[in-house]
């Protein structure tokens, strides 16, 4: 039963994923591509957590820290870019 | 006490997934950018908050240890993503995606029209 309900979390959660990648392919403008990317990220998370239950094993756990950073850099990168051009400014009087 | 603590991770971890699929139904059917990120940023966060809970609770009551990488991970997550769907959506205001078109009120509009008077 317990191994039963992982296995349809892992389920739901991957159909979740490839609807955000639906999201991805058709959103019509940037902002809309950026967001699923990012909930993208946050999913695989998820996935992470729950493929660390079925395999019994806590040696992916680092895994879930290492692509929350990561997730959140490549947001703020990517909006920083589309707001003011470019993602490291030199000019200080910008 | 085995059997209540599978229930218990079951139940959390299920609880997440479902929320992750409210999420990404609200992702493929709202109108415009504005309402996608909100469904987005907080229904994702609470379902991954939900998941990670449960495989905290998992290691904690099942295999007897105490993982305080998903602790910092819960936390981590918990901070940045509404960090992130802000930053988003300011930057998609001030490119000039339109809002919805049967919204009623936007007061950022006249904000910044005056602004840019002065």
């Amino acid at each position: 039963m317990f191994e039963w309900v992982m296995g349809l979390s892992l389920v739901i959660v991957a159909i979740s994923t490839l609807m955000y990648f639906y999201r991805l392919v058709k959103g019509p403008t940037v902002p809309d591509r950026i967001i699923s990317l990012d909930a993208i990220g946050i999913n695989l998370i998820g996935i992470t957590a729950i493929f660390s239950i079925v395999m019994n094993t806590d040696a992916f756990l680092e895994v879930i820290l290492l692509l929350g950073v990561l997730a959140f850099i490549g947001t703020v990168a990517f909006s920083k870019f589309l707001e003011k051009g470019e993602i490291i400014e030199n000019d200080r009087d910008k | 006490m085995t059997e209540i603590s599978k229930f218990i991770v079951g139940f959390l971890v299920l609880q997440g997934a479902f929320l992750s699929l409210a999420a990404a139904i609200g992702v493929l059917r709202l109108p415009d950018p504005y309402t996608r990120n909100h469904a987005a940023s907080k229904s994702a966060t609470l379902g991954v908050l939900s998941l990670l809970l449960g495989v905290f609770l998992y290691f904690w009551l099942l295999k007897g240890e105490i993982n305080s990488k998903i602790i910092l991970g819960i936390i981590f997550v918990f901070i940045t993503s509404p960090v992130a769907g802000h930053l988003i959506m300011r930057a998609a205001y001030n490119i000039g995606i339109p809002l919805w078109k049967h919204s009623v009120q936007d007061d950022l509009k006249e904000k910044k029209r005056k602004e840019s008077r002065e």
